[in-house]
């Protein structure tokens, strides 16, 4: 029988079956990521602040979060919690579990960066007009943060989108599980069918997160000037 | 024959016609300083003569040598040409002491033992011996102005540039740096000095050349240029330093 | 938590910690080499070799470590190439590394001010000599910080060669569960394991940082 090559890719619904699975990762990603932006801007103003026993907490939760690969993570709470409390949690409801607290730690210290890069006197000026600290943070404080977090922020969420794909360690169905079972269903007619697929994974994850991280970029040139 | 002769120069900055025509000679153990408004092309003159800035006509001539050719070995003639600039620039991941040792060694491959001597009797003489191993954020600014062209001046330059050296520094800071070049103006070193420092200017130079709008305007004694300016625009550079006028509860708005 | 039970694995342990560094370590030194390479390359504006980088970096910043293993693992023997689990794994690690330490390198040297250079050159040095004597040391004092960082993301990087049947820390702990069913046991020597590699190299780090910011090389 003749090798298929590329057309593995089309043949019957493999194309369509490919990118149900690469949704599946997008999914886990963003939903991740929306969690990770809500929860991460106030853990980021938490730690501005002047407290040093509140500094310290926030700081050793970053520094736990960031030293721990992910992958051991996603371990943790596939296989530990289980054995310890007796709930079984599916794979992808955990690693959105994951990927939001790794994605709250590193977006938090995005937001502490930005505030802190801020100069004093913006807040002392708003404190001089009369102004309370929730307003101070609302009118002054955010939206000038904004410019300076945005980059930072897109480049977390590729980072998040590229992590995405550890996910099938752990048992979930996403794109790279649909692709070995394109392969397995399609060992007879199409032996090379994993240099196709596996190629064509790396090619999906290139052309989502290649734009992104341009568009990060093109922010932050615009924005230092 | 004079030191350094400048024929013809000019100089091009993205269409800009920065320099214009310029030509001047510097007589072996003269004083030339080069006054005019900011954006006259002063600093990019001397980064000329140094081949810091290409040219795109015109004659640099060194000892009567054409420096400014294609086959030219800057850093050969850079040994002969000292430069001072206005930031100091220090090298800050090395001492005092190899700063000044740096050039010597790896450019001139000169003896450490000759070297490491010069070097000292000169940071003695510019006051800075007791700092010689210390690192450049630890002098302040006059200090590390005062090292800097101890730097220089470890070469064995025939010819110093000096490029607004004093600019950057506190005002209490700027007269230890000028002391250190009138001492070398009185051992007859030859200088080509930018500055601002006018009172400075009347004293340590043989010759005024003033620069405007990169063309050089005028050329005179520094005695002659401060108290009898040939040019409008001489004149009216001149009045900028001068606050006689201004006086204390008078209306002055007429004049500004 | 059965102790006994932790100190029998405690070798299996060692072990596959010291394939992890080993691992990473290659994949570091490598890593550099690429980075330095590729930095130098786009300091030095070298025309054609330029594209070439860029898009290398583009590739290696913008796909998982996990699908360029598979690609590589999985994929190229199919058209001929067959590379062992563990040449693949130093590949990946490196083309992956290798683009983040070229970002390390790039911010040194654009931190070594035009000014330093010209007063390299005022004192009569050669190109190469003010490369050597003022850009290298400058640059590397600067990148420094950033280098740690990713010689520890590259550790971490390691931690999914299990993947492709590495006897990797993670490997070993999967291994365990499945074997012993000691979930809690396995999991807790694995996050000792990377506690003990990563933690001492992460205060090294925050100290070197802290002494090279007060050195204030660069600008």
């Amino acid at each position: 029988m003749q090798d298929l090559g590329i057309r593995v890719l089309i043949e019957g619904n493999n194309l369509y079956r490919l990118m149900g699975g690469l949704l599946i990762t997008i999914r886990i990603a963003i939903i991740s990521a929306i969690i990770s932006i809500l929860f991460g801007i106030p853990f980021g103003i938490v730690m501005t602040s002047k407290n040093k026993l509140v500094r310290f907490v926030c700081r050793t939760y970053l520094e736990a979060v960031r030293i721990i690969p992910v992958m051991v993570w996603l371990f943790i709470f596939y296989f530990g919690v289980p054995k310890l409390t007796g709930i079984h949690i599916a794979g992808d409801v955990v690693s959105v579990i994951v990927f939001s607290i790794w994605g709250t730690a590193e977006m938090g210290d995005l937001v502490r960066g930005a505030v802190t890069s801020l100069p004093k006197h913006q807040k002392e000026s708003g404190k001089a007009i009369g102004l309370t600290n929730l307003q101070i943070y609302s009118y002054i404080i955010i939206p000038q943060s904004i410019r300076r977090l945005l980059p930072g922020t897109i480049n977390l969420v590729t980072r998040m989108i590229k992590t995405t794909s550890l996910v099938v360690l752990i048992g979930v169905v996403e794109v790279l599980k649909v692709g070995q079972q394109v392969i397995e269903s399609f060992v007879l007619q199409s032996p090379s069918a994993s240099f196709w697929v596996y190629g064509f994974i790396f090619f999906l994850y290139f052309i989502i997160c290649y734009p992104i991280s341009l568009f990060a970029r093109k922010l932050e040139l615009r924005w230092k000037e | 024959m004079a030191l350094l002769e400048v024929i013809g120069l000019n100089k091009y900055f993205d269409g800009f016609h920065v320099l214009k025509d310029i030509s001047f000679s510097v007589e072996k153990g003269e004083v030339v300083v080069i006054l005019g408004p900011s954006g006259s092309g002063k600093s990019t003159l001397l980064r000329c003569i140094n081949g810091l800035e290409e040219i795109q006509s015109g004659q640099i001539k060194l000892n009567g040598e054409v420096i400014n050719e294609d086959s030219t070995k800057w850093h050969l003639i850079r040994q002969k040409i000292g430069m001072v600039f206005q930031s100091y620039d220090l090298f800050p991941h090395m001492t005092v002491f190899e700063n000044i040792l740096l050039g010597p060694l790896k450019a001139q491959k000169r003896d450490k033992k000759e070297v490491a001597r010069q070097a000292e009797e000169l940071l003695n003489r510019v006051g800075l011996l007791d700092r010689k191993n210390f690192y450049p954020r630890q002098l302040s600014g006059g200090q590390r102005q005062r090292v800097a062209i101890v730097r220089a001046l470890c070469m064995n330059p025939e010819l110093m540039l000096f490029d607004e050296v004093t600019a950057s520094l506190d005002p209490e800071m700027v007269r230890e740096v000028l002391d250190v070049m009138l001492e070398l103006a009185k051992e007859g070193m030859t200088m080509i000095i930018v500055t601002h420092e006018m009172e400075f200017a009347k004293a340590v130079a043989d010759r005024i050349i003033f620069l405007d709008g990169g063309e050089i305007t005028e050329v005179a004694g520094a005695q002659e240029f401060f108290t009898d300016p040939k040019t409008e625009r001489a004149k009216n550079f001149l009045n900028i330093f001068n606050f006689k006028e201004y006086k204390k509860g008078v209306d002055n708005n007429e004049k500004i | 938590m059965d102790i006994g039970f932790i100190l029998e694995i405690s070798s299996l342990y060692l072990e596959a910690a010291k394939f992890t560094l080993k691992l990473a370590s290659i994949g570091i030194i490598l890593s550099l080499l690429i980075g330095l390479f590729c930095s130098l390359v786009n300091y030095y504006k070298v025309k054609f070799l330029k594209k070439i980088v860029n898009w290398y970096i583009e590739l290696s910043r913008n796909t998982p470590l996990l699908i360029q293993l598979f690609f590589l693992y999985y994929g190229l023997p199919k058209v001929g190439i067959k590379l062992g689990a563990f040449t693949c794994a130093v590949i990946g690690l490196a083309f992956l590394g290798g683009s983040y330490m070229a970002e390390a390198f790039r911010g040194g040297l654009e931190a070594v001010s035009k000014a330093q250079i010209e007063a390299g050159l005022s004192i009569g040095l050669t190109k190469a000599q003010v490369t050597r004597y003022i850009i290298f040391p400058q640059a590397l004092a600067v990148s420094i910080p950033s280098i740690g960082a990713n010689a520890i993301f590259i550790i971490k990087e390691t931690s999914i060669v299990s993947a492709i049947s590495l006897k990797d820390l993670m490997f070993v702990t999967k291994d365990i569960i499945g074997i012993y069913y000691k979930t809690n046991e396995a999991l807790l020597m694995l996050v000792v394991a990377y506690l003990i590699i990563l933690l001492p190299l992460s205060l090294l780090l925050t100290y070197i940082e802290r002494r090279l910011r007060y050195a204030g090389f660069g600008n």
